[in-house]
């Protein structure tokens, strides 16, 4: 009898019910699709080569899930309590036909198992559907092998899913009970009864407010952008003032607004404007905590979408500018010429023979003076600059021939030099604006007793040594070449690099080659011994490892960007459909007084877009800032491109958020047209 | 004048089955500046009769001219433009917006007409003086009490200017003093606007305010009276009498 009564509850107020299923369905799809990330094939052929960040992906997916499960939990209850008001009337005519309040649990029990196991199994089916579609995304997005692209669903991830949504429906339903055996039967009889008090807020507080608000806004952004000049603590400090001055921004408008419409008498009285404003301003003004941390979500989320994507660009374009050749083994020598043991002599007497495997070779010797510490270069700056933390190390000197020869081995730009000039070469953005800064300032350096001149007024950032996967060049000293010969006496060498290009494009080919080099490096100089420590770089693992850490970002910023804006979304448009079932009779009010039904629908809109928009203009205004932050910390990860991604955002925000934004105005304007 | 002619309407709910005809072949005329009134007890298609002349609902036989016009014809937008520009209405339960002052529930019967914003302010004022509700003008409905919603539905249907007043049963929820006010106040519209008023109630006392009050039973027109030159209170005993004739459930709301 309850089950019969459950499942037509059900069918009754399948309207209702849409929004919920909706979001819960999304949320599970999600929840597995991030979940199942390490059995797809795609995504382990992609980064093959750097399991450790998988296990290290898989690990922060984890603990994000337990966060993003609180998120979709608190979401659910929101769902929850909006559907159990709406029913509230129903619960009355029960309780007044006699059925205890153990009996209309069991009846809610019985329907949150229902939607509960629809939802999940419906929301499990799409996840391992669209799973296979982000495989391909991601094998796309990486450029990777998709030989072995098989379908997959991750049983883990399914147990996980219904294991994690299991304790959420168990809340829900827990939830449920506390709230209906709270209710009296008064209570629920008059719901809905009782007539919306428009309160309104001091208009000159609310002025108040609203100028504090901007201005600690105003004092957050400012001192964003100066971020690095401060303690890291500080950083906090300015996102509890920016929470704190947008719900003073919200708070305010959310009292100012209708005034300020209600002062400018010919909007309005102009058509059903009064009507419109009068019922945005009530919602507005019963959601300023909600819309509050609705804007922080959506700030969160366009930080975190567009950093990902800004990640995932630089890392597939500065790849290629920043890894020109194929292998590289160096090592560090520090000893005068007459004393050093060369990284040829060492490779020769291990019986590693690197040119077996490349096609061109470069051996670049670099040296110091030092005297010419990096503390020398520095020694008019203040402590905060990031360069005295090199203090000690000399700094790096490169002959202008042995520069030009691998510039070339590059495909880069070669130098000339005058006898007394040098060019110093750096591309890590924060140490280069230092350096940048000390040679505006001087020009000059003192090199084993010789005075030389910047070629340049700052640093180069085109030149580099060292292969890498992105801008992390501290700086190095380009000086003529009879310098280094006139003092060889007195300059110690730094260190040996033999880079190398194995002549081939073809990607195969090169992994072929890779794979060789590697296993006879490994047979003949790795495990290091003799103290003689070699790196060893090549563009197959750089590669590598950029993918998977590349990968790692990007989806991290997904999931959580992906979850917020569905959070976000799903509260606004409960929200907004609650009130329309509330303002029916209203509705039809208007439409007995002979309002058209194209001003409703109109007024309806405008309602539903203002009312979604309010939270996202603010997120936008703070995303606008917020990124420049997040610009200056990509940067100095190497990343800069920050416009494209900013596109692929939108575009993000669009198709959800929009996408929530429709289908609450299509079902709002279902619900006030149903009732005649 | 003849303003609102209604030709043989029949109205009829369920299937073949089990039909009810909530309205069954009714004809009659209203002039303009009249002050009708039409009771009839619970379920004789009084509420029915009204719905169908208010183009809320859609009558199944028959035609309703308004000024020649038939109304039986209109169809989707046509109807809402309809009733904006030629109709007034005053609910039992007053629908006003809960949201809105009263001023802004009486200027949106304006403002939906496009009328322009300088000219909505004289209007209301005007309006809300000769209802006496200037005072409660910047209140909320819930701030009022049952009488003065009442007299701000009614000001808010008689500001368009409308050609004929449908009144729903309008002193159904109130008390006897704020009804014996309202129905004061309809008929000085009437008798000094020259508004046109047809009221639906079961209410004899209401109805004795009427110059004209039409019975209904079982979806037929039972009899019809006229005031003409009679007092008030003899119109109203003249009431009870057709009452009694028509059966005892009317006299239980009297």
């Amino acid at each position: 009898m309850l089950f019969k009564l459950s499942l037509s509850n059900i069918k009754k107020s399948l309207r209702d019910y849409a929004v919920y299923f909706f979001t819960i369905l999304i949320g599970v799809s999600v929840f597995y699709i991030f979940n199942s990330l390490d059995s797809q094939t795609a995504f382990i052929t992609a980064a093959s080569d750097s399991r450790s960040i998988i296990e290290l992906m898989i690990t922060i997916m984890n603990i994000l899930s337990v966060f993003v499960a609180v998120v979709l939990g608190l979401l659910l209850v929101y769902a929850n309590r909006f559907l159990m008001k709406r029913r509230s009337k129903e619960f009355a005519v029960y309780m007044m036909l006699g059925m205890s309040k153990g009996q209309i649990t069991s009846i809610l029990v019985v329907e949150t198992v229902i939607i509960g196991m629809t939802s999940l199994i419906t929301g499990l089916i799409c996840g391992i559907g669209l799973s296979q579609l982000t495989s391909a995304l991601v094998g796309n997005m990486f450029e990777a092998d998709m030989s072995k692209y098989s379908f997959t669903v991750s049983t883990s991830a399914i147990i996980k899913t219904i294991i994690y949504f299991g304790i959420m429906y168990l809340i829900v339903m827990i939830f449920n009970a506390l709230t209906l055996g709270k209710t009296k039967l008064i209570n629920l009889l008059q719901f809905g009864k009782r007539s919306e008090k428009t309160k309104m807020k001091n208009p000159v507080l609310c002025i108040i407010v609203f100028i504090i608000g901007v201005c600690g806004l105003a004092y957050a952004y400012h001192s964003i952008d100066r971020i690095f000049d401060h303690k890291l603590n500080f950083l906090a400090v300015l996102i509890a003032i920016g929470s704190i001055c947008t719900f003073l921004i919200f708070w305010s408008v959310s009292g100012m607004l209708l005034r300020l419409i209600m002062s400018m008498k010919k909007t309005y009285f102009a058509g059903l404007n009064s009507f419109t404003f009068r019922q945005l301003s009530s919602k507005i003004n019963t959601m300023v905590m909600s819309m509050t941390v609705i804007c922080l979500m959506l700030f969160v989320t366009i930080c975190m979408i567009s950093s990902a994507f800004s990640i995932r660009n630089s890392m597939n374009s500065t790849l290629n500018t920043n890894c020109p050749a194929d292998i590289q083994i160096a090592c560090d020598i520090d000893a005068k010429e007459e004393n050093a043991y060369h990284l040829t002599d060492y490779c020769e007497s291990k019986g590693f023979d690197i040119s077996k495997y490349t096609k061109e070779l470069c051996i670049l010797t670099t040296y110091h003076d030092i005297n010419f510490k990096t503390a020398t270069f520095a020694a008019n700056e203040d402590d905060s600059s990031m360069l005295k933390s090199l203090s000690d190390n000399p700094e790096e000197l490169v002959p202008l021939s042995k520069y030009n020869e691998l510039m070339r081995l590059y495909g880069k730009k070669e130098e000339t030099l005058e006898k007394d000039q040098f060019i110093l070469c750096c591309d890590y953005s924060q140490i280069k604006a230092s350096r940048d800064h000390i040679l505006s300032q001087n020009k000059k350096i003192d090199l084993f007793g010789s005075e030389l001149t910047s070629k340049y007024d700052m640093c180069d950032s085109e030149g580099f040594i060292i292969l890498s996967s992105q801008h992390i060049n501290f700086g190095f000293f380009v000086v003529p070449d009879e310098l280094i010969e006139k003092n060889i006496d007195k300059a110690y060498i730094s260190s040996e690099y033999i880079t190398g290009k194995y002549g081939t494009k073809n990607k195969n080919e090169c992994k072929k080659i890779h794979e060789k080099l590697r296993d006879d490096y490994n047979k003949n100089i790795y495990p290091y011994n003799d103290d003689f420590f070699v790196m060893y770089n090549s563009k197959v693992d750089i590669a590598n490892s950029t993918v998977g850490l590349a990968v790692l970002v990007t989806f991290i910023g997904l999931y959580v960007g992906l979850v917020f804006l569905i959070a976000c979304g799903a509260v606004l448009s409960l929200k907004e459909l609650s009130e329309s079932a509330d303002s029916i009779t209203r509705y039809d009010m208007l439409r007995k007084i002979g309002v058209e039904e194209k001003d409703i629908s109109r007024s309806l809109f405008a309602q539903t877009g203002l009312f979604f928009a309010l939270p996202m203009v603010l997120a936008v205004i703070h995303s606008i800032f917020g990124m420049r932050f997040s610009k200056m910390i990509l940067q100095s990860m190497g990343a800069d491109t920050m416009l494209s991604s900013a596109w692929m955002t939108s575009c993000i925000l669009l198709a959800i958020y929009g996408g929530y934004f429709i289908i609450t105005y299509l079902c709002s304007k279902n619900i006030i047209r149903s009732n005649k | 004048m003849e303003l609102l002619k209604i030709e043989h309407i029949e109205k009829y709910y369920g299937s073949r089955s089990s039909l009810t005809k909530a309205v069954d072949d009714i004809s009659f005329n209203v002039n303009n500046g009249e002050f009708v009134a039409i009771m009839g007890a619970s379920g004789s298609g009084k509420t029915t009769l009204l719905n169908c002349i208010s183009t809320i609902d859609k009558v199944t036989a028959g035609h309703i001219y308004l000024e020649d016009r038939d109304i039986t014809k209109l169809k989707g937008k046509q109807l809402n433009t309809f009733r904006r520009d030629n109709l007034g209405f005053i609910f039992q339960d007053f629908n006003l917006l809960d949201t809105l002052t009263a001023y802004e529930n009486i200027a949106l019967a304006l403002s939906i007409k496009k009328v322009p914003a300088k000219e909505i302010a004289s209007k209301v004022n005007a309006a809300a003086e000769k209802l006496g509700i200037t005072e409660v003008l910047n209140k909320y409905p819930y701030q009022m009490s049952g009488g003065q919603k009442q007299r701000v539905a009614s000001a808010r249907a008689i500001i368009t200017e409308p050609k004929l007043i449908l009144a729903d049963e309008p002193t159904g929820a109130l008390d006897s003093k704020s009804a014996k006010m309202l129905l004061t106040c309809l008929s000085v519209l009437n008798t000094e606007q020259d508004a046109t008023i047809m009221m639906v109630t079961h209410d004899s006392f209401s109805a004795s305010y009427a110059q004209r009050v039409i019975f209904i039973k079982d979806g037929k027109i039972f009899s019809e009276i006229n005031k003409g030159d009679q007092s008030r209170k003899e119109f109203f005993n003249k009431i009870i009498d057709v009452i009694t004739l028509l059966g005892g459930d009317v006299s239980d709301a009297v």
